[in-house]
């Protein structure tokens, strides 16, 4: 689904993502963990086709297409989810007006006819109770006031509504206390199909006892140093990075 | 200097027409032109020397030539096109002026509860203690030349009377319409007196069917008795080639209740002057504007609210999207005086720059001599949040699509605050064809073509 070969990213002149190779299959879950500033965010700004980050080499397939070339909506419209970390509020726009146009316009790229008023409600009323997210955060502007809790349901929320193939969830736990983490995770669990796939990128191993990966990738310093399966996430929790950043380091 | 020869030409103007002018005028409003004929001719058309006319060029609309008259005039008006145009379609009871005069027949409007639209010259005939009482009190000859010149110069306008106690079933409308094929040059006045505990919704609309240049001075008086409340509204939807410049003057009286709100949405130049003087204790004032320009076009608000007495609030929310070349001012000046305790005043400019050529000059101002006061002022000018942006367009929303999102959240906290459900309604489709690119192409009127 997605091929990923020898990426290099760079913002305002320095480079952070030093040669990424992955590729994930459909249907797979995968997890990238890794230290602070190893380039996790970076990766997923670049998928998603962030123009603030500049990409000097490498490329990135999604469904043999080159991804690199397309524009942000794009990318997005051909089934591409990104659940940002930092969600962005955007007061005077209405969450319902937002994903409403978001899943019209997404539809139309799609060659399908929008939905109408009755079809988008009946939709929006299951998904909501799939995040267990009330009628009030629907009601206010995107992300405006939302604690941070709300916020990162809220991401989930608009991924259940846009059904993507391919979900790229950045560090979705951070800040969040164990039960909005488990409706969190419930929400990505029952909305995975068969046919779809997940990124994880995380720090800590507590998300993958509930999202569980079946491969995991250890990120550093703009490199994936390690890939193996989840037993590595029991790896890392136990022993931190440092044994990673002690290999890594002192090979060279 | 052109400025000389504006001036002299409006003096010329004046002096030359100053028979026909009164003749066709009510008595009572021709004794107030010698004396503003003299400030005038004092003060001049602003330049950009006076501060207050910094960023707003009044030469290059001033020395354009138009047709004047200060005869009546005979304008016919296909009332069924009307509505086929953009302009506000609600369920009100509707009164046209053309160039600001009266042109109904029925020269008066006598509604349920004493309430009354009229011209002029009727009022002054049929009402002049009140007429009288209220005529030229409010505005101020000495520190606003163009006042001066409407006040020398006007003819005729729409005067509107709330008895005590007294409200309409429906809002009232006035729609100015700019018909005429050749442009011109007019003097609109308006009153409005609004008596102690009534309550009025008024809907001024200027809108122009045909493509002219027009230039209009029009000065407002209006007067918001004792807990009485006005609601007032304004619809600016006139065309490229169209200057609108106008003086609102405001005097509310204890306890009462000013709620007005200013859409400015196509015009070449608009420049609105308000001066609210809350002149007794415990007044309420509320002012918002939105202007939607591109183009070369301009347009400035000035305000200026006077806190005399203590326990008032007043409120003011302004809001610009600048497309193209172009350019914008706003100017606030919150005024609170020495006695004025407890005053509680906001005023907030914010602005959207959508090209690196558009401009906007803002200039936000306090003067506070009472010590127990609440006051905040604030401004921005900037461009559209491009994190927002880039946010719309990871959920798959094409960037136009984006920004038309963006802008009309900007634009819409000045429509909400609208109190008359279908006119928000109304103001909130202008907008959203304005920002889309429409307006400026009416579907329905051929009249109605527009420079582009």
């Amino acid at each position: 689904m997605l091929k990923i070969k020898n990426l290099k990213a760079e913002i305002n002149g320095k480079e952070i993502l030093k040669g990424i190779n992955l590729e994930i299959k459909a249907g797979e879950v995968h997890a990238i963990m890794g230290p602070n500033g190893s380039g996790k965010s970076t990766l997923s700004a670049v998928i998603a086709g962030n123009e603030n980050f500049k990409v000097t080499e490498g490329e990135i397939t999604y469904q043999g297409i080159n991804l690199l070339e397309l524009p942000v909506e794009q990318r997005a419209a051909m089934g591409i989810f990104i659940g940002f970390q930092y969600p962005i509020e955007i007061p005077g726009v209405s969450m319902v007006n937002f994903i409403k146009t978001a899943v019209n316009e997404q539809r139309k790229v799609q060659g399908k006819e929008p939905l109408t008023a009755a079809q988008f409600l009946k939709l929006m009323r299951e998904k909501k109770e799939l995040v267990e997210i009330g009628e009030k955060l629907t009601n206010r502007s995107v992300n405006e006031g939302f604690s941070g809790g709300e916020k990162k349901k809220n991401e989930i929320f608009q991924m259940a509504m846009l059904e993507p193939k391919l979900a790229i969830l950045d560090e979705t736990d951070s800040g969040l206390d164990i039960d909005a983490l488990r409706i969190v995770a419930n929400g990505v669990n029952k909305l995975k199909k068969p046919d779809t796939s997940t990124i994880v990128i995380t720090h800590y191993q507590r998300l993958l006892d509930f999202i569980v990966p079946d491969i995991v990738h250890i990120l550093y310093n703009g490199r994936i140093v390690k890939t193996a399966g989840k037993e590595l996430a029991l790896t890392l929790e136990e022993k931190g990075y440092d044994w990673i950043k002690e290999q890594v380091d002192g090979k060279k | 200097m052109k400025i000389d020869k504006i001036n002299k030409d409006l003096q010329a103007l004046y002096s030359t027409n100053i028979k026909d002018i009164n003749d066709y005028s009510s008595p009572i409003i021709n004794k107030y032109r010698e004396s503003a004929f003299k400030e005038f001719k004092k003060a001049g058309v602003p330049t950009k020397y006076n501060e207050d006319y910094k960023y707003t060029d009044l030469i290059p609309t001033f020395e354009k030539d138009y047709n004047v008259t200060f005869k009546p005039i005979d304008v016919q008006i296909k009332t069924e096109n009307l509505f086929k145009c953009d302009v506000v379609r609600l369920d009100a009871d509707v009164t046209l002026l053309s160039r600001g005069r009266y042109i109904e027949e029925q020269k008066i409007k006598e509604f349920p509860k004493g309430v009354i639209i009229a011209s002029f010259n009727e009022a002054s005939k049929k009402y002049p203690e009140i007429f009288e009482k209220h005529y030229a009190k409010y505005g101020n000859t000495k520190n606003n030349s163009l006042y001066a010149l409407n006040t020398a110069l006007a003819q005729d306008g729409i005067f509107i009377y709330f008895p005590k106690n007294s409200y309409t079933e429906k809002p009232l409308q006035i729609i100015n319409l700019l018909v005429d094929e050749k442009g011109f040059f007019y003097n609109t006045r308006n009153l409005i007196v609004i008596e102690e505990n009534a309550q009025a919704n008024i809907i001024f609309c200027d809108d122009s069917l045909s493509t002219g240049e027009f230039l209009g001075n029009t000065a407002t008086e209006i007067y918001v008795g004792k807990n009485a409340k006005l609601n007032f509204y304004k619809i600016q939807n006139e065309h490229n080639e169209s200057n609108n410049i106008s003086s609102t003057y405001i005097y509310q009286d204890k306890d009462s209740v000013f709620h007005a709100g200013v859409y400015s949405l196509l015009g070449g130049l608009i420049r609105n002057n308000f001066d609210i003087n809350l002149a007794e204790e415990g007044c309420e004032s509320d002012l918002f504007g939105l202007s939607l320009i591109d183009k070369k076009q301009h347009t400035a608000n000035f305000v200026h609210v006077n806190h005399s007495k203590s326990h008032c609030n007043s409120n003011q929310l302004f809001k610009t999207i600048l497309d193209d070349k172009a350019t914008g001012a706003f100017s606030g000046k919150v005024y609170v005086a020495k006695d004025a305790q407890q005053t509680n005043a906001n005023q907030t400019n914010r602005n959207i720059l959508l090209t690196d050529d558009a401009k906007m000059s803002t200039k936000p101002q306090l003067i506070i001599y009472a010590d127990d006061v609440k006051c905040s002022h604030g401004a921005t000018v900037g461009q559209l949040d491009e994190d927002a942006m880039f946010y719309m367009r990871a959920r798959g929303i094409r960037k136009k699509e984006a920004k038309m999102l963006l802008m009309y959240a900007f634009a819409n906290e000045c429509i909400s605050a609208v109190k008359i459900d279908a006119l928000r309604e109304n103001i909130q489709d202008l907008a959203q064809r304005r920002l889309n690119g429409e307006l400026s192409l009416c579907r329905n009127c051929s009249a109605r073509v527009v420079n582009a």
